[in-house]
């Protein structure tokens, strides 16, 4: 009895974008990472093509805020004082393919660092570094408003991934992205139509789709992380069905959200059944690395070298095929 | 949804004497302007002016050089068609073939050979048919064809002719039934067009009719129209029929300003 050939067969690809510039591109880079150009659903690769795989971003905090994790400070040592060493140490040991700077440092209720300040990190760390960077904001729109065009200026010809993008913020980040020619990341709150939104404000800005790469705020498995990945799922569904709109490159920024819950931090003898919290934190990290990479994210940020390791090698599992 | 912009075509006195002029601005102008509304094809029509392949490659190679949208060769004569699909710069759209053996024969072995997508017209020999039934029965036709020639569903669009409204009303319930029953042939099913500007023929009220019934079509199943694109409520009215089929994701700022 034959067995029916069950492939599916799109009809349109995933856009490509290319993060970072070297020398000859107006940059000073050593390597670029290019994500996207999907023709078909993660990892699938006896259906269609996956000419880029997934790539892991190294997190970098320009301040650590307080009450981030000991567990996770230990793991990476002193150099999380350190926003151009602690890079040195993701490119150098971790093996990273670039760098995602979260800015934590500028949020007015915490370090309230200067737009100033963020700059001169981006600046070392681009200088320390030769693997493209993520500048990711601080959250908070308006101090956002002033630390992304600093920032964005200071690593102008970069080409940087910055962000976030969103339905009030969207101007400011078309008008720096065109004029300091970086890629931006779109976000939305858990919502696919807003998702949408923002796609199409940013385009009728004025600011190409092929330079955008969308993103979801983030959930840690187990809060509501199944929410956002079945996000992910139906924008690149929609994506491969047709919708130039939804057919972007994802990013799913995953280290800054696991390290925020009880799971991964909770003392052993706070919670027994639980586990070692050595190997807690980063299992849960890359578990939920895991389960967005195949909903369709191109990019996940990771900050525990575990979970980088783990992440590496269960996507180079995935790719072999 | 597949809009194919209906404005390159030597009806309109501005292309006919583009055409004769051999001047391309005119016909450049309308493929920037129609791909700005929002086409997905262009259509270009060389219609009665002339029966010279080498007229209708002049008005593909002006409208590529206004536009980066694909082309709908819009002829129907196999000779017009073979010459011009050669200078196509991107996947084409024949527009079209009928349900009879003769064009069948003709036409749709130069979309296998290139790769293009067809439009398939569910007319046969005894000319328009009356009924859903007739018109399913041609379609079947059209798809038997483009299976023999291994010319993916994808790349066939079906088009149940639509009629003037003023003189056949009656006709336009049974163009609805018949592409309710098109999108039945296969799954995925092949895409479904229309030459919408027909509905409308000689009405006070073109665009209103237009838009509705184009709403009318998409909700049983319609996913292409060789229309005016640059007409917004229409397009609006398409866009919004395919939210109501959520065929496509709803986003606050879909409709075009």
């Amino acid at each position: 009895m034959d067995i029916v050939d069950v492939k599916e067969k799109w009809t349109n690809a995933i856009n490509t974008v290319t993060i970072g510039a070297t020398k000859d591109e107006g940059g000073t880079r050593g390597s670029t990472v290019t994500v996207g150009g999907e023709t078909t659903l993660p990892f699938l690769t006896g259906e269609g093509e996956i000419p880029n795989r997934p790539v892991i971003a190294g997190i970098v905090v320009d301040v650590v805020p307080e009450g981030w994790p000991d567990i996770l400070k230990a793991a990476i040592g002193d150099v999380v004082n350190s926003p151009a060493e602690w890079a040195q140490k993701c490119v150098d040991d971790y093996k990273v393919d670039l760098i995602n700077l979260k800015l934590a440092g500028c949020e007015p209720a915490g370090a309230n660092a200067s737009a100033a300040d963020a700059a001169k990190v981006v600046k070392d760390v681009l200088d320390a570094v030769d693997v493209p960077l993520i500048i990711w904001g601080c959250d908070d729109e308006n101090k956002d408003n002033e630390v992304l065009p600093e920032c964005s200026q200071a690593a102008k010809g970069e080409n940087c991934l910055l962000g976030p993008t969103t339905e009030s913020n969207y101007r400011t980040l078309a008008a720096i992205g065109q004029a300091d020619k970086h890629k931006l990341i779109g976000e939305a709150p858990v919502d696919i139509n807003i998702a949408k939104q923002v796609n199409i404000l940013l385009q009728d800005a004025g600011f190409g789709l092929q330079d955008v790469v969308m993103c979801q705020t983030t959930a840690a498995l187990g809060y509501g992380f199944d929410y956002v990945y079945t996000i992910f799922e139906r924008v690149r569904m929609a994506g491969l069905k047709g919708d130039k709109m939804m057919a972007l490159p994802q990013i799913a920024h995953v280290g800054w959200e696991v390290w925020k819950i009880k799971e991964a931090i909770a003392d052993e003898d706070v919670l027994p059944g639980w586990g070692k919290l050595s190997e807690r934190g980063p299992r849960w990290e890359a578990t939920t690395a895991a389960g967005y990479v195949q909903a369709g994210a191109d990019i996940v940020a990771l900050a525990h070298p575990d979970a980088i390791a783990i992440t590496r090698e269960m996507i180079d599992e995935f790719m072999a095929g | 949804m597949i809009f194919i912009g209906e404005r390159i075509n030597t009806g309109f006195r501005d292309i006919k004497q583009a055409v004769t002029d051999k001047d391309p601005e005119p016909i450049k102008k309308w493929a920037k302007r129609q791909e700005k509304a929002g086409a997905t094809y262009l259509d270009v029509n060389l219609g009665a002016l002339s029966s010279k392949p080498e007229d209708m490659c002049w008005m593909v190679e002006a409208a590529q050089a206004g536009s980066s949208l694909p082309i709908c060769i819009d002829s129907n004569k196999p000779n017009i068609v073979a010459e011009a699909i050669k200078v196509c710069r991107d996947k084409a759209l024949i527009n079209s073939t009928t349900a009879t053996d003769e064009k069948l024969d003709a036409i749709m072995p130069i979309a296998a050979e290139h790769g293009a997508a067809v439009i398939g017209v569910v007319m046969d020999e005894d000319g328009a048919p009356k009924d859903a039934n007739k018109r399913v029965e041609n379609a079947g036709k059209i798809m038997a064809k483009a299976m023999e020639l291994e010319i993916p569903t994808d790349d066939v669009f079906l088009d149940p002719i639509v009629m003037p409204l003023k003189f056949m009303q009656e006709q336009a319930k049974e163009i609805l039934s018949a592409t309710g029953q098109f999108g039945l042939f296969s799954d995925p099913p092949p895409h479904i067009v229309c030459g919408l500007s027909n509905v409308a023929n000689s009405t006070t009220n073109k665009s209103l009719i237009s838009r509705i019934f184009l709403a009318m079509a998409i909700a049983n199943g319609m996913d292409a129209a060789i229309c005016d694109v640059m007409d917004k409520d229409l397009v609006n009215a398409a866009l919004t029929a395919e939210l109501v089929m959520n065929r496509e994701i709803y986003a606050d700022a879909y409709a075009k300003r």
